[in-house]
């Protein structure tokens, strides 16, 4: 899964928290989100965020958050949150390094999308867009680009998606934005070029909430500084 | 070095060429070089060299290339053993040969000994200004000069098509189509281990080349991925290129490399690449050569507005349905169209897109429905299914024992002229109206000497095998145009 050039390059990660702020300097939408350290501020965030939210253990270490439980959705008053979060800063082990608690609003849409960059060994830095969700691993429903790419390469990849039928109105949801997410893609290929140090960025899921795609997770890995 | 058009121009279009170690023994390649220079009736001169002298395929062979005269070749056809190219090249470039094609074996594809002979090799030309094609290749060919100079079969027919190849034997599979079909080759070359030159180099020069309206390309590795990218893309913005990939050979380390996901496989990359770049990606090479002859020999659609013309209800059916899988438009029937149709058809004709006659016709109904339907201002393309059933039955009736008598010599001369006569007028409305109008019939695979594919191929088109594959081969045309017009300034 980690992309390396020929040369074996070492990689970090950036915490969830982190390759946001990174993408959002882009024009990445991005949902609004709190970092806090104790379980007391994240229930006062949720207040201010509104509920339902979700929350989650985030570190520059902790890459694997589903897999590890440290994710929890849905929760809808500040005693869940708060008990929520006493429980994710209970999991952290001393490799987890510093670890916070990301709160942010549940977001609902029936659609997910994926995107991502990612380094390949012939064509360096390649751009990915694909459907998400439950089904996606079995569709498999994915287009590449080599960055950087233009606005027209970014049309051109929404219309290579064999599933693209559900872009238009779906269950009471409006289409997808297609200028929304192609400002996405090329936002995304803005941030290989300004960024060389990125190897890969793994946005999953996009969630279409009203029409447009809004990451609610995000990955970045980084080459490391020489040293 | 970079190769100049100077050096591509001496490979395609030399004055003489010298075959280097030609052979008596008909087995080797050395004869086989020479043997097909001369069948193909190249017009340059030839200069065969053998140690022995002699005279081969009746051609007197000189005893080496010091004995040519000056500045009367260009190329070189190298068969002698790797070991001794070195002093051959250095005598070339001595005469003013300009390029060499490398068919003898025993360099890189042999071990790390061939690898360093043959960096050796491709030193020695960039120090000799000498373009090196190979080693290890198979030939090449160039039907504006009547140039067959490989040691593959067969020589294709003359066309728009140039093919570049990392297998000389696919050089060969495309020349085989060339010559089944009749959609022919320009240039052809098969680039060996590709030392000096690789496929994008090839590529740039038909891109410059005045022989060429289409690229052919089969491609298996790529050293450098981002700069085959941007060079190929350059190409496309000028010609269109065909190009099928095999092997995974780089898929490997590639996979290792891939993507964040475990969604994205490595063909994926390459296969955004080519939709990047704007080169045509085809998965066979079967199809490659037919999208590749589509190119040749129609005019690019100008929308997506196809009609169907059928003479028979279940072809034109088959043809909508082949349409729905694309990005290609079955052109809902217009209003005048359909009422003009009306004055030439019998009421039973099917009144909507497909065009199905229904049996409905006289001497001049289908050139005449053709005609109307092509030239409507919304159609952008043909499919023309009006032809087989008459040559089917000419045929039949030609065979079948009572031919010439009762009256049947008149009615299979009928049948097969009006079935050219269909296929002329295809053609002629393409040109006419720069219009695609593609025909197809399983004539062309099952009886090419039917008078129906005849038609299609004296008049210079492709006749499909089935109206499925036009309509692939369509698509392909109408992604292009597209992929051009979106990106021109």
């Amino acid at each position: 899964m980690m992309a390396t050039g020929a040369a074996q390059k070492q990689t970090c990660t950036l915490s969830e928290h982190d390759s946001k702020v990174l993408l959002a300097r882009y024009g990445l939408p991005i949902a609004p989100e709190r970092v806090v350290v104790t379980a007391e501020d994240a229930s006062s965030a949720a207040e201010e965020l509104g509920f339902p939210v979700v929350a989650k253990l985030c570190g520059d270490s902790i890459a694997h958050k589903t897999e590890r439980g440290l994710v929890r959705l849905g929760l809808t008053n500040g005693s869940d949150v708060r008990e929520a979060a006493s429980e994710l800063l209970g999991t952290a082990t001393s490799d987890d390094g510093d670890v916070s608690i990301l709160v942010a609003p549940m977001l609902r849409g029936s659609r997910e999308l994926i995107a991502g960059l990612s380094r390949d060994a012939q064509f360096e830095m390649t751009i990915m867009l694909g459907v998400g969700g439950v089904l996606a691993e079995a569709l498999a429903d994915v287009t590449i680009r080599l960055a950087p790419i233009t606005t027209i390469d970014a049309e051109d990849m929404l219309d290579d998606l064999a599933t693209r039928a559900m872009f238009g109105p779906f269950r009471g949801e409006p289409p997808i934005d297609r200028s929304a997410v192609c400002d996405l893609l090329v936002g995304m290929s803005n941030a290989a070029e300004a960024e060389p140090r990125i190897v890969s960025v793994d946005l999953n899921p996009l969630i279409v909430v009203d029409g447009r795609p809004v990451a609610v997770d995000a990955l970045i890995e980084l080459e490391e500084p020489r040293t | 070095m970079k190769p100049t058009q100077d050096h591509f121009v001496a490979l395609f279009e030399p004055r003489g060429i010298v075959v280097a170690g030609a052979s008596t023994h008909p087995g080797k390649f050395g004869f086989v070089a020479l043997h097909n220079i001369l069948a193909s009736g190249f017009a340059g001169s030839i200069f065969p060299t053998n140690r022995d002298g002699g005279e081969i395929l009746g051609v007197p062979a000189l005893a080496s290339i010091e004995e040519v005269p000056a500045g009367e070749a260009d190329l070189v056809f190298v068969c002698t053993p790797a070991s001794t190219n070195a002093e051959l090249l250095r005598a070339a470039a001595h005469k003013g040969i300009r390029a060499a094609f490398i068919a003898s074996a025993g360099y890189a594809e042999a071990g790390a000994e061939g690898r360093r002979a043959q960096q050796e090799l491709v030193d020695l030309a960039d120090e000799l200004d000498i373009l090196v094609v190979g080693p290890n290749g198979q030939g090449v060919v160039s039907t504006p000069v009547s140039l067959c100079a490989q040691i593959v079969a067969p020589y294709p027919p003359a066309g728009r098509i140039s093919v570049v190849s990392q297998s000389g034997n696919f050089v060969s599979s495309f020349e085989n189509y060339a010559k089944w079909s009749g959609a022919g080759i320009a240039r052809a070359v098969s680039c060996g281990n590709a030392a000096q030159v690789g496929v994008v180099d090839f590529l740039e020069f038909f891109a410059d080349d005045e022989a060429t309206d289409v690229a052919l390309a089969y491609v298996e590795g790529i050293e450098d991925g981002r700069q085959f990218y941007e060079r190929l893309r350059a190409v496309c913005e000028r010609m269109p290129v065909v190009l099928v990939k095999g092997g995974a050979t780089a898929g490997g380390a590639r996979a290792a490399a891939s993507h964040t996901g475990s969604l994205a496989t490595d063909d994926r990359v390459f296969e955004g690449m080519c939709r990047q770049a704007g080169a045509v990606r085809a998965a066979t090479i079967e199809s490659a050569f037919e999208v590749a002859a589509t190119f040749a020999t129609q005019p690019l659609p100008r929308g997506p507005n196809v009609i169907v013309v059928s003479t028979a209800g279940g072809w034109g059916v088959v043809t909508a349905d082949a349409i729905a899988g694309t990005d290609l438009e079955l052109l809902p029937m217009p209003d005048d169209l359909r009422a003009e149709l009306d004055t030439k058809l019998p009421p039973r004709w099917s009144r909507n897109n497909p065009i199905d006659l229904a049996g409905g016709e006289t001497k001049d109904t289908v050139p005449d429905v053709l005609a109307t339907a092509a030239h409507h201002p919304e159609v952008d393309a043909v499919v023309f299914l009006g032809m087989g059933i008459q040559g089917n039955v000419a045929m039949m009736e030609r065979a079948g024992g009572f031919y010439p008598d009762h009256g049947l010599e008149r009615i299979v001369g009928f049948h097969e002229r009006q079935e050219h006569r269909y296929a002329v007028t295809a053609s002629d409305l393409a040109s006419e109206l720069g219009k695609p109008i593609l025909t197809a019939t399983e004539l062309a695979v099952t009886s090419p000497s039917n008078a129906a594919v005849r038609g299609v191929v004296e008049s210079g088109r492709y006749c499909y095998p089935s109206a499925n594959r036009a309509v692939a081969a369509l698509d392909k045309l109408w992604w292009y145009r597209r992929w051009r017009e979106r990106r021109e300034p």
